[in-house]
């Protein structure tokens, strides 16, 4: 245009690096002077912990996973020896130990019976039938003591998943794979050095391999050690069988007692579990589980440390209005012709927008989120406690990510504002892609869908909602991970992963027409 | 036409106000693009969820309306867009000077402007509904919505019901960003403010734990009120029942409204 006529106006004594700077610079002080726009980023920094004084208020209720209607009665739900919630009720069949040594067992059969109707139906014939969810359990465990949420180490055979080493309710590891049988049949050990257990498999009993090794902290040096059976259930009376063989402590025996850890009738277990002893086997039949509490079988009285972000929602409208209107209203006041004037390279121009606004963005959710956690935590502590400890680490990504989330979706908000060059249309536009999906997938499409909806928190820029989950999944609980209760389809750095993309794709097109257009 | 203008007596003024405002709306290619836009997205919504919804059986608890419909959660959006341009555009322009000039009676102008809108997006409303009812009628009873499931013909006076007020809570959200945006004067900050009031309501309920906060947030919020009168089935368990909740989104409406003509008499343009 104009730059080929008149000289260049830049100073020859101004390297390119510099005028992007002053570009920035001149860019930051429109933004500040505008003072409506700096009391929308105060709402913004403003609304967000304030919101957390609302979320934090349970009144009474129980979690998502049980839901309101169950508010009376809140069972108690036993915690581990991180403080993390925990299932823990099985069939234990023991003998104390004292001091080192080792457990051995060979596992011939894992069978289990499962419900041949799904609950609430009524039917005349057997309710049970044969059947082995992928995560029963039958195995060698050595364990504090008997009552629930003590730390343990197990190693056992699963329905599908073949051989595990499990411990203190979170760590799994896989051993040998394939299903147990009596011509395949599987060789467990357990041995105790102090507070380390190490977990060995073998397929034959002679040749052995390690799979993981346990640190408990704290561990007594009389423990319990024994055999358990243990099959997820629903309240349909279904139960796993173990057939053990050559079973051997190297402790001094002093004969076995079986236990319900947990009870019966609570805590996921309908049925009482049973041992028999014949001809050097050893039958345990039992039902529970031995697994974190997460997800839908979490159903104490705690919330995840997610609630305390929820006025992000809020906050983000806002700034999304704001970043829109920091290019729609240059083409509403004709001051756009001015600054392309000024910086006749368009691309920079818009790369300059795009850098203040992203950095207010950061800041701003920077600083709301780091003021609503130190809010939040407390509150929500008071009113019935956080259902997983979070660490350090997790809070600093929830405390970044939202400050990251806030800054992509600003970003995308001028974006699509330099591309329709209208204020109300680019704002509508921006909050239907970030919060309606989300919305969508609480609301209406939440139950009777299947995994489909949680598509959307997959491939829309809402998937960096995601960025936010305070509360782990686990692999080996199979359990309903729903949005309603803090859990997300995609791993939190990889939901603002795809807000990114769907940003930089927006800030392409934007820079592509705002070269080609007139202004 | 201009010489009936000149003769005719002020009680006319609303019938010149309504051609005036008709004419600004019908000349310009936005409003027609937008109305479009309710329609297609409408639809294309609706008809997304019922292919991705599910009954395997009896005791699914699934509205069919309700998953016809949820293309009104996006659809919303762009009827509010509508709205908010109707005035925000005169502002943005200059035009409303020129306007008020020639209309002195500011009142009359803004209500004509409102029903101007409200006809419209009437019309398009409708056409949105009824695509996303046929589609829901044509994919839903493949997908286990069938009488055997509880789910008896899709014409029912609650099916019928439910139509009606979604058709109405889309033309009462176009008029309630109307009264909204007349009261703030700017694009931005109106729409801004009246998708904060639509969405947010709803996601507050959904992460709040407060079973009984969470019910009234039900119970005020525009959109989960409009809701209600979407619902054919569980109408027991509704925070509102069907006709209060379109009762609750009028009141809202209203408030804007009244909002914007206080603005609007009592402010400079």
């Amino acid at each position: 245009m104009t730059t080929e006529t008149v000289p260049p106006p830049r100073c020859p004594a101004t390297p390119e690096r510099e005028s992007f700077r002053y570009l920035v610079h001149a860019e930051w002080t429109k933004f500040r002077t505008v003072r409506g726009w700096l009391i929308a980023v105060l709402v913004t920094i403003v609304s967000i912990p304030a919101f957390a004084f609302l979320a934090a208020d349970v009144g009474g209720g129980c979690t998502a996973a049980s839901g309101a209607a169950h508010a009376a009665a809140c069972p108690a739900q036993p915690t581990g020896p991180g403080g993390e919630p925990v299932t823990d009720a099985f069939y234990f069949v023991h003998q104390p130990v004292t001091g080192n040594g080792t457990i051995t067992a060979q596992l011939t059969s894992l069978t289990g019976q499962v419900a041949v109707l799904p609950a609430g139906q009524e039917s005349d014939g057997p309710q049970t039938g044969p059947g082995l969810p992928p995560w029963s359990k039958a195995g060698i465990i050595i364990k504090e003591n008997t009552s629930q949420g003590s730390a343990y180490a197990a190693m056992m055979v699963t329905g599908t998943h073949g051989v595990r080493m499990q411990w203190d309710y979170v760590d799994d590891t896989p051993g040998l794979a394939g299903n147990v049988s009596v011509s395949a049949p599987r060789w467990l050990r357990l041995v105790r050095d102090g507070r380390t257990i190490t977990g060995y498999d073998s397929a034959d009993g002679t040749h052995w391999t390690p799979v993981g090794t346990a640190t408990l902290p704290g561990l007594t040096s009389t423990v319990q050690a024994g055999l358990f059976a243990a099959e997820p259930d629903d309240g349909n009376f279904i139960t796993a069988t173990g057939v053990f063989g050559h079973v051997g402590l190297s402790w001094p025996a002093t004969g076995w007692t079986g236990t319900d850890v947990g009870g019966v009738d609570a805590n996921f277990v309908s049925a009482p579990g049973a041992f028999r002893q014949s001809a050097g086997t050893i039958t345990v039949t039992g039902s529970g589980d031995i697994s974190p509490a997460a997800g839908s079988t979490y159903s104490g009285r705690g919330q995840s440390l997610q609630r305390a972000l929820t006025g992000t929602f809020f906050g983000l409208i806002p700034l999304i209005v704001v970043a829109a209107m920091f290019i729609t209203a240059e083409y509403r006041r004709g001051l756009i012709r001015v600054s392309l004037t000024a910086a006749p390279r368009r691309g920079r121009l818009l790369a300059a927008k795009a850098v203040v606004i992203g950095a207010v963005g950061f800041v701003a959710g920077l600083a709301a989120a780091a003021l609503a956690l130190a809010v939040g935590t407390p509150l929500l502590r008071r009113a019935g406690g956080l259902a997983w400890p979070v660490s350090l680490l997790t809070e600093v990504r929830m405390v970044v990510g939202t400050g990251a989330l806030l800054a992509v979706a600003a970003v995308l908000a001028l974006a699509i504002g330099a591309t329709v060059r209208r204020s109300a249309p680019a704002v509508a536009l921006v909050i239907v892609v970030v919060l309606v999906p989300y919305l969508l997938v609480l609301g209406p499409l939440q139950g009777g869908n299947g995994d489909a909806p949680l598509w959307l928190l997959r491939i829309t820029p809402a998937a960096a909602w995601s960025v936010q989950q305070a509360v782990p999944q686990f692999y080996q609980l199979i359990a309903v991970y729903q949005p309603n209760a803090g859990y997300y389809p995609l791993a939190p750095w990889a939901g603002l992963a795809v807000e990114c993309a769907w940003a930089a794709a927006a800030l392409a097109l934007a820079c592509y027409l705002l070269r080609r257009r007139d202004a | 036409m201009s010489v009936t203008a000149r003769v005719a007596p002020p009680r006319c003024l609303l019938g010149q106000a309504l051609h005036a405002e008709w004419t600004k709306f019908r000349t310009v290619a936005g409003p027609s693009w937008l109305l479009a836009g309710v329609v297609a997205l409408t639809v294309a919504v609706g008809a997304a969820a019922a292919a991705a919804a599910w009954c395997p059986s009896a005791t699914c608890g699934i509205d069919p309306a309700k998953v016809s419909f949820t293309g009104i959660y996006p659809g919303q959006a762009v009827a509010a867009v509508a709205g908010v341009l109707a005035i925000g555009n005169e502002y943005s322009t200059g035009m409303v000077k020129l306007s008020l000039t020639a209309m002195p009676r500011r009142l009359a102008w803004f209500f004509a402007k409102a029903a101007v809108l409200a006809g419209p997006v009437l019309i398009a409303s409708a056409l949105a509904v009824a695509g996303s009812a046929l589609a829901g009628r044509l994919i839903l009873p493949g997908h286990g919505f069938t009488p055997a499931h509880g789910y008896a013909s899709l014409t029912a006076g609650a099916d019928l019901r439910a139509a009606v007020g979604a058709v109405l809570y889309l033309t009462l959200v176009a008029l309630l960003s109307l009264g909204l945006a007349a009261a703030v004067r700017d694009s931005a900050a109106a729409i801004g403010l009246v998708l904060g009031v639509l969405y947010l309501f709803p996601l507050a309920a959904a992460v709040v734990s407060n079973p009984t906060l969470a019910r009234h947030l039900d119970q005020i919020g525009p959109l989960p009120a409009g809701l209600d009168a979407q619902a054919t089935i569980g109408l027991d368990s509704l925070p509102l029942t069907p006709w209060q909740g379109l009762g609750a989104v009028a009141l809202w409406t209203a408030g804007a409204l009244l909002l914007g003509a206080l603005a609007l008499t009592f402010r400079d343009a």
